[in-house]
Parts: structure tokens; C-alpha cells; sequence
């Protein structure tokens, strides 16, 4: 056997500075109370940065710029110009792309493999997607005079911070809105980058404001009185909570929650791209993605060849440093989501499932979760029906298409489903009963800024991407 | 110290990518300038050029198209002096460079304002959608010099046709500068085709070439030709777009219709089933 050799990629792209301030009307300012907090990498726990704890009045200020941006500035501009802007931010992401994705990677904990070959260009895509539409909102077939909102807030999750935060900045932005944006607390450094393209763009003042700290920032984010559109990305129980915050209020409420998403393999399916599909579907991005194939339920027929298969493939993943160019999984994001899968898994085991990983050294420092998997799981179990958002997979069997059906829409989410088979007529077939905004059919956790996003049920409300995320951000 | 003797620009075709004279030998003076003076072989060359780069052009994604137009924009945009230089004004200029973007935008658009789903009273799956129609020919209008040639050009190329175009003959030295933005802006070689000379020699062997596929006369002012070209295109049933029937703004939104002209509706059925 060869020693491995790793394959680093240079950190030295990105310069950090040791703190940063909020980003308000397109300055960065300290906080008026001047609280703060540290990112960390969470593949080392080094600290990377110290970040502006944004408090009530941070964020007040924050919505003011806002507002008067919207009403002096954004508003009033012409499509056609805001559209320069943001095609003029799509060309520095690209630009800029190998040092966001360095920077990403060592903030959020994910393999530079996907940082570089999907999240940047899939940023620079939104961008630039959203930037043709801003002059051609009439033509959407939303209404003959579609409006922009006003002010909008947006809360963002940490699993692709970057991403998540072009699906909230663009589209608002191409529509005539002006935004408050908050970042996750563990993943707020592209976030402050993408401030600085704000700057290199000489986007107007105030258009984005980008406010940093955690859930209780979010919360004065969502429940600012003068915030005309909120816009959530993240667990299901916080989106309960914001939709009861906006009650009664008149702001538009767009979510897009958690998932537990089926993913579906027939007997006659190609089973290596089946296998493939199902490893991309749980461990791309450590599972941290909320339209993972969590639950995978194969036919019964091709159970132990399609198992047999994905354990060879499991055992073939390098877990490790996210920085080298080889590696498949990285770091779990944060000492507190390491815990809750670890509990989730405990779980597993206590109801009873049977639990497996491969051989898989794991660094010393950071926080780390080999690939497991679950055989022997019933649909009452907890890692059957709850959010893992791990590489953790929980395997479950069916008879017939019918029984597919019963089984996959069994689960109060209803963000994605994966379907293989090599029959066209019965992907349809089954797309069609699967209560879920996203079917993947012979492939799995594909994204494009032109392709609607969004899901059913408690996996929330409102679309981002396509013609149809543009309504979020329109009063039609 | 005499003053330095200036290097002046030949102005040639622009054809698959390249830029040859006319194969004729000829040429007539515009602007003091001499221009190239296409022939029945040069409209041959081009729509063979036009022809190889369906394949490519089609076949790339709407989102690399949209960012080659985009290309296009950029390059414009850093050679205004030249055009104003030739006599365009500024204001059409700026325009020129902002329809480019405004086509880019529709690269990924189109298929999703322009197409949809079909709910057929059965269990199918039923999906329209759009297709280019091929090798577009374009008898290009003699004014706005500059805004009128990239308004007929970029709406049908964005969607994945490609172009012979016949510029007007009192108009060519925009549309060769035109060119030199092209071939530095990713558009892939044959995508664009230029030719210079006299539309009333040349628009007739387009209009009867049996491998293009539509036919835009919007430059053609006497209805009298324009009606013998469609009777020409006819041959093969090209799509013909007629010339405006009054005054052109060229300022004003231009609206789906030059794009839609020059799609096909492919509708795709796929049985719903265990």
C-alpha cells in the first residue's frame, strides 16, 4: 500500500482580521453596546476571528439604513441599473471564488471539494441568475405591476453560509428590496467577505446590512416593527416560533425549514449510481444539509446487495481535514451539533436499530462524527423521524411502490425525496404522490439558481430560485 | 518632427470566428473607408460557419450563454470611444451596451416565462418547452447604425440560434467594430457572421439557402423585395419575421417577440405509471 499523501489547499489566500464590526449602511461599525463573540474552525477549534454581537439597537440602526436606502436609492432605481449592481457582485464572487471558498471552508468546517465545486459557483450563479431578472419583474407572470416589499430581514443558517445568504441577498435585492441580513453565530465570516464585495461593487449605502450574533439578534431581526418581509432558513422549531412572531403583523413570512427526506430505491434502479446517489445524498456536507436522503428505503429484493454495496462505499470515504483537496467529510460545525447527533444516535441504539461505520481515524481536536449508518429502523423511531442534520442514515425497507409511498410521506416534513429506478413512467408515478417540494429522480441534492426550492408541510412555506422565488419578494 | 502617419484598419466580413475579405475581391468606399463587398460564396461561407456552430451554441447551458452576452456587454462597454469615434452617438451606445445585458439576463429565463407544464386530461407527464430554430438570417436595419444591429443580433442568438447577418449597406463600419468585440468577447467562432456589402445583391441567396432556417427582414424598407425574399424563404418554410410594419422606438423595451420568433415549442409526453 502508498502512504496517503493529503493534498492541502492553501490557506494563505485569505487574510482574517482579528475582529470584525457589523456592517451597517456600508460602513463596519462597532456595536453600541459593544458585545462580541469568536468564530471558531470548528476542524481545529483555533479561533479565527472575533465578531460584533449585534444588540436591539444594532440592529434598529440596521433597519433604518435600511429603510432609507429602500425609499431613497434602491427603490426608486431602475431595474436595469440594480441589475448592473448585481451582476457586478456576481463577477467578484467569481473573482474572488478560491479565496470564499478557503475562507468557507475554514469557518463552516466543509470539504474544500465542495466549498470550491459547489458553493461558490452555485453563489456566483444566484447572483448572477437574479441580476437578469431585476429588469424583467413584469414579465414573470406574477402580476402586471409587481412591487418590492420594502425592508427586508433575513436569518441564515450555517450550514452553507455563503449560499444561504446569496438565496436571501439576491433575489431580494433584484426585486427592489433592501436588506438586514444576520449570519449564523458559528459562521459569520463570508458573510463580512461578501460586505466588503458589497463595497467593491459601491453598492449604494444601506442596501445590505449585514448584523452578526445569534438566535436574539435573529429575533429583533424578525420582530423589528419595520421590517416588511422576513426571511428564515433553519430548524422547523424556530420557524414555528418566527410564524408565531409575525402573526397579526403585516409582513410577508418565507421559510424553509428542516427535512427528513426519503430517498427511494427500486429493484430495477442502476444500483452503483444508486449507491453513489445515496452517499451523496447523507454525506455531502457532513449531512448538514436539510434535504439530506436521511431516510433511505430500499426494496426489499436488493436490500442486502444495495447495503453490502454502500458499505464498501463508506468504507472508501476520508474523513478529515477540510482543507485537503481529498477529503469527503470534514468537521461536524460546532461542539453543540456534535452533541445533538451523538444524542440522536444513542437513540438509535436504545430503540434498538442496529448501528454501523466504517474504520475511520478521527483528528484529535475539532469536532468529528464518522459516517454511520442505521439497519433495523422502524418508522417509530426517533432517528426516523427526527432531524439528524449528521452524517447519520437511517435504513428502511418497502415491498411495493404503494408501500414506498406510505413510507416516504410518513414524517411531518416534506422538503425532498430521491427516487431510482430506471422506469420514467413510474418516477412520475411516484413523484406525483411524494408530498415534498424537491424530487430528485436518479440523482440527489442537485441545486441551480433557476430551479425552485422549497418544501411541504412542516418543512416550510415560500420557494427560493426560478421565476417562482422572485414572489417572496413582490407584492403581486 | 513631422506628425506621426496613423495606421488606418481594413475593414473586413466577419465569418466563423474569422476575418477575411470578401472572396469576390471587392469592395466600396464608405467614410473614406474601403468595405468589404460580400458575394453570393461569402453568404455560403457564413451559413456553413452558422450552421457548425449550432451543435456548440445550442447545446451550451443557458447560463454560459447568458454570460458570454454578458462578456459582450463588458467588452462594448470598454470600447464606447470607438464607436462614438465612427459617429454613433453616445446615448445609442449606452443603449447598444445595455441591450446585451438585458438579453443576457433572458438566456435563463425564456424557457421559464416561455414554456410550462401541461395539465392533458390523462396520466402524462406533458412539458413544453423551447428550442432555437437554427441558422437565423438577418437582413440587419440601416439605422440606429449600432443599436439597431445588436437588437436584432442578441435576442436571437441568446437562445442558442446563430446568425448570417447582412449589414446595411450605408452602415458598415459599426457592425465591423462590432465584430472585433465579438471575437474578443468567448462567443464562439460562426455564432455572429457579418457581412458588409449590398443586402439587395445578397439577401435574396440567403433568403433561398436551403440550410438556414428563418429569416429576419427587418432592415428591408421597399415591400416590394421584402415580399420577394418571403416568397424566397418559402422554399424551405423559414420562419420569416416581416419588417415593421411602422417606425421602430428602438429605445423601448423590446419586449419576448424577437427572441420568440426564432424558438421552436418541442412538447414532450412521458407516461405516468407504475
Amino acid at each position: 500500500m502508498f502512504e496517503y499523501a493529503p493534498a492541502p489547499e492553501s490557506r494563505a489566500v485569505v487574510e482574517l482580521k482579528p475582529s470584525y464590526g457589523l456592517f451597517i449602511d456600508g460602513e463596519f461599525v462597532d456595536p453600541l453596546d459593544g458585545g462580541s463573540f469568536t468564530s471558531i474552525n470548528p476542524a481545529t477549534e483555533e479561533v479565527l476571528s472575533e465578531v460584533a454581537e449585534a444588540g436591539p439597537d444594532d440592529v434598529d440602526r440596521a433597519v433604518r439604513a435600511a429603510r432609507r436606502a429602500y425609499a431613497e436609492v434602491w427603490g426608486p432605481m431602475p431595474g436595469r441599473d440594480r441589475a448592473k449592481y448585481l451582476f457586478r457582485i456576481a463577477r467578484i464572487i467569481q473573482e474572488r471564488s478560491r479565496e470564499l471558498a478557503v475562507l468557507e471552508s475554514l469557518d463552516n468546517g466543509k470539504p474544500i471539494r465542495e466549498s470550491r465545486d459547489v458553493d461558490l459557483p452555485l453563489v456566483a450563479a444566484h447572483f448572477f441568475y437574479h441580476a437578469g431578472w431585476a429588469d424583467k419583474l413584469a414579465y414573470a407572470g406574477l402580476g402586471p405591476n409587481p412591487r418590492p416589499l420594502g425592508v427586508a430581514g433575513q436569518v441564515i443558517p450555517w450550514n452553507f453560509p455563503l449560499l444561504m445568504l446569496a438565496w436571501k441577498i439576491a433575489p431580494a435585492l433584484a426585486t427592489g428590496n433592501t436588506v438586514v441580513l444576520k449570519p449564523a453565530e458559528t459562521t459569520p465570516l463570508t458573510a463580512l467577505r461578501f460586505a466588503e464585495i458589497c463595497q467593491q461593487a459601491d453598492l449604494p449605502p444601506g442596501v445590505v446590512n449585514i448584523v452578526t450574533g445569534a438566535g436574539k439578534t435573529g429575533q429583533a431581526v424578525v420582530e423589528h416593527p419595520d421590517v416588511d418581509k422576513v426571511a428564515f432558513t433553519g430548524s422547523t422549531e424556530v420557524g414555528r416560533q418566527i410564524a408565531r412572531a409575525v402573526a397579526g403583523t403585516r409582513k410577508k413570512l418565507t421559510l424553509e425549514l428542516g427535512g427528513k427526506a426519503a430517498n427511494i430505491v427500486f429493484e430495477d434502479a442502476p444500483l452503483d449510481q444508486a449507491v453513489e446517489g445515496i452517499i451523496n445524498g447523507i454525506f455531502f456536507n457532513q449531512g448538514h444539509v436539510c434535504c439530506a436522503g436521511s431516510r433511505l428505503l430500499v426494496q426489499e429484493s436488493v436490500y442486502d446487495e444495495v447495503l453490502a454495496a454502500l458499505k464498501r462505499r463508506m468504507a472508501r470515504l476520508r474523513v478529515g481535514d477540510p482543507l485537503d483537496k481529498n477529503t469527503d467529510v470534514g468537521a461536524i460545525n460546532s461542539a453543540a451539533q456534535l452533541a445533538r447527533i451523538r444524542e440522536l444516535s444513542e437513540a438509535g441504539t436504545a430503540e434498538g436499530a442496529e448501528r454501523w461505520s466504517p474504520p475511520c481515524d478521527l483528528p484529535d481536536r475539532g469536532f468529528w462524527f464518522a459516517p454511520t449508518i442505521f439497519t433495523g429502523v422502524s418508522q417509530s423511531h426517533r432517528i426516523a423521524r427526527e432531524e439528524i442534520f449528521g452524517p447519520v442514515l437511517s435504513v428502511l425497507t418497502f415491498r411495493t411502490p404503494a408501500e414506498a409511498v406510505e413510507k416516504a410521506n410518513n414524517t411531518p416534513y416534506g422538503l425532498s425525496a430521491g427516487i431510482w429506478t430506471e422506469k420514467g413512467s413510474r418516477i412520475l408515478w411516484l413523484a406525483d404522490r411524494l408530498r415534498a417540494g424537491v424530487v430528485w429522480a436518479n440523482t440527489f441534492n442537485r441545486f441551480d439558481p433557476t430551479s425552485p426550492f422549497g418544501g411541504y408541510k412542516e418543512s416550510g412555506y415560500g420557494r427560493e430560485g426560478g421565476r417562482h422565488g422572485l414572489e417572496a419578494y413582490l407584492d403581486v | 518632427m513631422s506628425e506621426r502617419v496613423a495606421v488606418r484598419k481594413t475593414y473586413k466580413l466577419f465569418i466563423g470566428g474569422k476575418f477575411p475579405r470578401s472572396e469576390s475581391g471587392r469592395s466600396y468606399p464608405v467614410q473614406n473607408t474601403n468595405v468589404s463587398l460580400a458575394s453570393r460564396k461569402d453568404v455560403r461561407d457564413a451559413v456553413q460557419a452558422a450552421r457548425a456552430a449550432v451543435a456548440g451554441w445550442s447545446g451550451a447551458t443557458a447560463y454560459n450563454r447568458g454570460q458570454v452576452l454578458y462578456r459582450v456587454a463588458e467588452m462594448l462597454e470598454g470600447r464606447r470611444d470607438q464607436f462614438v469615434g465612427l459617429g454613433v452617438p453616445t446615448v445609442e451606445v449606452d443603449e447598444a451596451i445595455d441591450r446585451w445585458v438585458w438579453y443576457a439576463g433572458w438566456a435563463d429565463k425564456i424557457a421559464q416565462v416561455y414554456g410550462n407544464a401541461n395539465p392533458v386530461a390523462g396520466p402524462y407527464f406533458n412539458l413544453s418547452a423551447p428550442e432555437p430554430t437554427g441558422v437565423v438570417g438577418v437582413v440587419a436595419p440601416a439605422e440606429p447604425a449600432l443599436l439597431g444591429l445588436v437588437s436584432v443580433v442578441a435576442p436571437t442568438i441568446v437562445t442558442g440560434n446563430t446568425v448570417v447577418v447582412l449589414v446595411a449597406e450605408t452602415a458598415p463600419l459599426p457592425a465591423v467594430t462590432l465584430a472585433e468585440v465579438l471575437a474578443t468577447s468567448d462567443l464562439p467562432g460562426g455564432v455572429v457572421n457579418l457581412l458588409t456589402g449590398r443586402p439587395a445583391e445578397t439577401a435574396p441567396w440567403l433568403a433561398g439557402h436551403m440550410d438556414v432556417n428563418a429569416l429576419d427582414l427587418t432592415g428591408v424598407t421597399d415591400p416590394g423585395f421584402a415580399a420577394e425574399l418571403e416568397r424566397a424563404a418559402a422554399g424551405n418554410l423559414k420562419r420569416v419575421l416581416r419588417p415593421p410594419a411602422g417606425p421602430v422606438d428602438w429605445y423601448a423595451d423590446p419586449g419576448l417577440g424577437r427572441m420568440t420568433a426564432f424558438l421552436e415549442t418541442k412538447t414532450v409526453w412521458h407516461p405516468k405509471g407504475i
